[in-house]
């Protein structure tokens, strides 16, 4: 299982990129492994598939006030709630496991 | 609650093999990707042990039951997506064209209400009835697959997609 909140570092870093998440969430490991792992793939993996630097919080494992507080900056972006949703620079939000729009945000 | 679980695989693979038999005996089916619903299912263990109950593994669950009672497994949103999109909101359960590799297994949005708007929050207010003239016995809803049932009480669980009773709300 992975960490509750913390930061992968990948050869690209132009952006600023916070992945909030459910460690529990199949789409939530699809967004981080993508592209894909060939099969049979051991999930979890911890690397970034498009090799970008990013911050990320899995809502689930936080204690319930660092949760609550976490759950505002997701509410702002995506007043669903859903998980994932990646807030890229602070200007944009992708919601859900959506690689070909998250990589056009990211210009890659 | 929070903290790591690990989940033994023999039991991932035993709740699965219980799920797909279930869901093929009442014309449902699990998505035939095996490793994906091996996922889904270490996620349903996972929250069974924080919670208590087998909330879907792609919903923040809050710990309170009451307030979960449409996101525990199968959730109250799965027949409409299944149907419309081809698989419930984790993809889960699909439909039979995606069993037949007709359609393709795909993300899609989130069905379940806001906050304050969702069924089990709304039960303290039960509907009119439409007519002047009252059923001689209540009708009960399944609020996962629509069953529906005249009796005093609702079942203990539903025939057709085995949920519990208190996933029942008074249809009439």
């Amino acid at each position: 299982m992975p960490e509750s909140r913390g930061c992968i570092q990948g050869p690209r870093d132009e952006h600023r990129i916070v992945f909030y998440g459910l460690s529990t969430c199949i789409w939530c490991r699809r967004t981080r492994q993508y592209p894909p792992l060939p099969p049979p793939y051991t999930g979890g993996g911890r690397g970034g598939g498009l090799g970008v630097t990013f911050e990320y919080a899995y809502v689930d494992l936080l204690h319930e006030q660092e949760q609550e507080e976490v759950l505002a900056q997701v509410r702002r972006w995506n007043p669903s709630v859903s998980f994932p949703t990646i807030v890229v620079d602070d200007v944009q939000c992708v919601v859900g496991y959506r690689p070909e729009e998250l990589q056009e945000v990211l210009g890659l | 609650m929070n903290e790591e679980i690990a989940i033994p695989s023999e039991k991932v693979d035993a709740l699965y093999e219980q799920l797909d038999q279930e869901a093929e005996a009442s014309g449902y089916h699990l998505n035939p990707e095996r490793e994906f619903v091996r996922g889904l299912v270490e996620g349903l263990l996972i929250n069974e042990q924080r919670y208590g109950y087998r909330s879907c593994p792609c919903r923040l669950a809050t710990g309170d039951g009451q307030k979960d009672l449409d996101i525990i497994c199968p959730c109250d949103y799965r027949d409409a997506d299944v149907l419309e999109w081809g698989n419930c909101y984790c993809a889960l359960y699909v439909s039979e064209q995606v069993l037949r590799g007709e359609r393709k297994v795909q993300p899609i949005l989130e069905r379940r209400p806001p906050e304050g708007q969702r069924a089990q929050e709304l039960l303290a207010r039960p509907p009119e009835p439409p007519g002047e003239e009252l059923p001689p016995l209540p009708v009960w809803r399944c609020r996962v697959c629509g069953y529906l049932c005249a009796r005093e009480k609702p079942p203990a669980v539903c025939p057709i997609c085995k949920a519990k009773q208190e996933r029942f709300e008074r249809f009439w």
